[in-house]
């Protein structure tokens, strides 16, 4: 893999920092000028007593903000998130969580539109021919891969094939232990896809690990006529990387591995090499998004490449900035490389500290 | 390093994901497991009816002969371990340095499993009952005249292991000789005894295809449980409460064996003591069998002060001692934290009598190993959250309880060791649906008759009776 030290990386680089920087001067000026910053961050400024646009200039700059709490996403109104130089556009609203509790929510016009279209110049044409249908099977309602997805069908002149998939009733199940229930519901997705699969013709698909796995127990995919699976929403695992590839999919399928969320967008993943054995890297896609691994006991502190640390996210588009969100992954720092001359992540997967208790009886 | 791939109806595969496991002393790491991601085992599940044909196609003295010379290629041997072998020796040494039990308890339990290899016949004929294991070939038969039938209840039994202590093995090893293939999640910190026991399987001629080895998380443990026919699970309070209410697993929670004094018996409670020391501090403490509660109906405190006396010889020494009498934890740790757990139910109603004897603290260190020396816990009342307890080391409450009261206060306990010649209380222990296993007389709880399967019978437990008819010339 190329790394940093290489002169040509070194470069690109430098000028990605220079762009970076540029776009944090830019939307900074966006967000906190009363005319076109939406009423949070405004009044978030005035309580603050400084001035972002005259005291950032740079990326490192948004240190000064500390890091971003996510409960402020919680509740309404949720136009408080609304930008006033976009008040004109009619406004999605997105959540994440909320199997129990009020959900995080996150205001889009475009932005999801933006997000997978970049993502569709990295998905290779052979695999996701332009024109072909596709199949959704992952999260329906007030999830933005709903229309994520289906944007991204469309843009590549497809029709998205969606399912019913509420994840919150999945979680419930769950903590209430009735697994049994929840392998039923899990049956009752697959069916709907199986379904799908059997009566149109789909080439591509989106699903997440666990399906992909409960699917490929059902159906050869590629007897089925699937060309690309693009797969996220949870945590892979290097040896889930190993057995989708050689296992659940076979030589002639084409695996995406992504890791995303609402708040972010989706980092795609750097084609695997052989001495990744199977490690999946993802890169954000700056700079409308910035993945930085920082020490556990010092969020502001970026760990070395190759060290481990806690996954902290800034999104810096016009229709949201967050700067400086922890998020409840782990992961190790890995460098830039040829076609991603940023920071990525590599092995990301949920943050491990957790509390040990005693355990009672002799096992 | 050692690896231990996991095996996949026999072969070997190597994982991306590994989990280490340390020597209990130096802390450095000693093993890597591959771990298994859920996909993958539940894919493998879905082919469980091939591995069951197999076995079906051997008859039972077949599987008896080839358990019998696994015994002696388990004991004696050296046997394939990942890509090296393994010596006998080595094995001892192997799960001494993850699990902390000295040599001596390991042999021992190394012993167990061999003797239960060895022992097929008696074996199955005591799970079975059946005049003849003949049956098990055809599914069919006659007792005194009467038609009987039975069927295998799953194709595969998925086995969750512990990792407290190697004995266990010998509960499920049988499932091989009643034709079941075994779909295996071993103990985290002890993956070395089930895989010999399938390399000793392998070697005396059964089919590697029958044997799944998975080392994997807790959700791959799960996904064993939930995709295989029978299930059966070793673990703590809150894995056993998990899976309770599962007819399809059975489930090896904490024992929470007892001794039980009355009458003549709690009178002459010192004739008993080395049985009383042998049931507690035996294996050190790790097993479901060891006694975790006495009760008497006479002089509870007189009794705790003599056991704890007794206990309180017992020293750490070296993991070769042939005398050593306990085992320290792997994990300094958890030796802390159970310590404290027990400190912190400790009141006026419940005192540890064995502490003050010593006059040292619980948690012991020994040539860089933590120990958890033993507790005799005098308890003032049966209702003290501390008179029924069970941890993993030589850990035993004594409890002053009237007659009339028992032996329904005892709750659920697997081996019951009732020292009394009152028939009226062996009737009511009779009667008593609590007990798993119930020594009348001085017998300890560690005592174990291979004929008499206590928690569950595992010829019940994979196979079901049901009504038959047939034609005489249809059934020869």
């Amino acid at each position: 893999m190329s790394t940093a030290t290489q002169p040509d990386l070194f470069a690109k680089v430098q000028a990605n920092k220079e762009r970076l920087d540029a776009h944090v001067r830019e939307m900074v000026e966006w967000h906190f000028n009363p005319e076109t910053g939406c009423p949070f961050w405004l009044n978030w400024a005035q309580e603050a007593g400084w001035d972002p646009r005259k005291e950032v200039t740079s990326y490192a700059d948004l240190d000064k903000f500390g890091n971003f709490q996510d409960d402020e996403l919680r509740g309404g109104p949720v136009r408080r998130w609304v930008p006033k130089g976009l008040a004109h556009r009619p406004v999605y609203v997105f959540e994440t969580g909320g199997s129990t509790g009020i959900p995080k929510s996150r205001v889009q016009m475009d932005d999801f539109r933006i997000d997978y279209e970049n993502f569709s110049e990295t998905l290779p044409d052979e695999h996701f021919p332009k024109g072909a249908d596709w199949l959704m099977l992952g999260p329906s309602g007030p999830r933005r891969l709903r229309l994520a997805v289906e944007h991204l069908a469309q843009h590549r002149g497809g029709i998205a094939f969606s399912v019913d998939l509420d994840p919150r009733w999945v979680i419930k199940l769950i903590k209430r232990g009735q697994l049994q229930e929840a392998e039923l519901y899990k049956q009752h997705c697959i069916d709907q896809a199986l379904t799908i699969l059997r009566a149109h013709e789909v080439k591509c698909m989106f699903t997440t690990p666990k399906l992909l796995e409960a699917l490929c127990e059902k159906v050869n995919l590629e007897k089925a006529g699937i060309k690309g699976v693009f797969c996220g929403g949870t945590e892979m695992t290097p040896q889930f990387h190993r057995f989708a590839v050689e296992e659940l999919l076979g030589p002639n399928i084409y695996f995406a591995p992504t890791y995303g969320n609402t708040l972010m967008g989706l980092a795609t993943h750097k084609a695997p090499e052989p001495e990744d054995n199977w490690a999946i890297i993802y890169y954000p896609p700056v700079p409308r998004a910035v993945l930085e691994v920082v020490d556990f006991d010092d969020a502001t502190k970026v760990v070395d490449y190759g060290a481990t640390g806690r996954v902290r996210l800034t999104t810096l588009t016009k229709e949201t900035f967050i700067p400086r969100f922890l998020e409840r992954d782990e992961c190790e720092r890995e460098a830039p490389c040829e076609q991603y001359p940023w920071d990525g992540v590599r092995n990301v997967r949920p943050f491990s500290r957790f509390q040990k208790s005693v355990v009672e009886g002799v096992y | 390093m050692l690896h231990l791939p996991i095996l996949r109806y026999g072969k070997p595969y190597r994982s991306v994901d590994t989990a280490t496991a340390v020597h209990y002393r130096t802390r450095k790491p000693y093993v890597e497991a591959s771990q298994a991601n859920v996909g993958l085992i539940r894919r493998d599940l879905m082919s469980q009816h091939e591995a069951a044909a197999i076995l079906q196609g051997f008859t039972t003295k077949e599987l008896i002969a080839m358990a019998a010379k696994a015994s002696d290629y388990f004991l004696n041997h050296d046997l394939p371990l990942g890509e090296t072998t393994q010596s006998p020796q080595e094995f001892v040494e192997a799960i001494s340095a993850t699990t902390g039990l000295p040599w001596v308890m390991v042999r021992r339990n190394m012993e167990k499993i061999a003797g239960v290899l060895a022992s097929m016949e008696t074996v199955l004929m005591g799970l079975t009952r059946l005049p003849s294991l003949d049956m098990l070939d055809s599914g069919v038969g006659d007792i005194d005249g009467r038609a009987l039938s039975f069927f295998p209840r799953g194709d595969s039994m998925g086995v969750i292991l512990p990792s407290n202590s190697p004995g266990v093995h010998s509960l499920w090893a049988p499932a091989i000789a009643l034709k079941t293939p075994l779909i295996l999640k071993p103990g985290s910190s002890e993956p070395w005894a089930p895989y010999r026991i399938i390399q000793a399987y392998v070697k005396a001629g059964v089919p590697a295809e029958v044997f799944g080895y998975y080392p994997t998380s807790h959700a791959g443990g799960g996904e064993i449980l939930r995709g295989t026919g029978r299930g059966m699970l070793f673990g703590d309070v809150a894995a056993a409460k998990a899976w309770s209410g599962d007819p399809r697993i059975e489930i090896h929670g904490p024992g929470y064996s007892k001794i039980i004094l009355a009458d003549d018996g709690a009178a002459s409670w010192e004739k008993y003591l080395d049985l009383m020391v042998d049931s507690v501090s035996n294996n050190s403490g790790r097993s479901c069998v060891n006694c975790s509660s006495i009760w008497t109906t006479g002089d509870s405190r007189k009794l705790a002060e003599a056991l704890a006396e007794r206990l309180a010889q017992i020293k750490p020494t070296a993991e070769d001692d042939p005398k050593a009498a306990i085992a320290p934890l792997a994990n300094p740790d958890v030796a802390k934290r159970i310590s404290a757990m027990v400190d912190s139910e400790l009141d006026g109603g419940a005192e540890d009598l064995c502490a003050k004897v010593r006059g040292t603290a619980r948690v012991a260190e020994y040539e860089g190993c933590t120990y958890l020396m033993p507790s005799v816990i005098h308890v003032s009342s049966k209702e003290h959250p501390m008179a029924n307890r069970e941890f993993g080391y030589p850990h035993v409450s004594v409890v002053h309880v009237e007659p009339h009261d028992l032996p329904e206060c005892l709750g659920p306990t697997l081996v019951c060791t009732a020292l009394t010649n009152d028939k009226q209380l062996h009737q009511r222990l009779l009667a008593n649906p609590h007990i798993g296993r119930l020594n009348l007389g001085p017998i300890s709880t560690m005592k174990i008759s291979w004929d008499q399967p206590h928690e569950g019978n595992l010829f019940d437990h994979l196979y079901s009776r049901r009504a038959f008819q047939a034609v005489p010339e249809l059934v020869g």
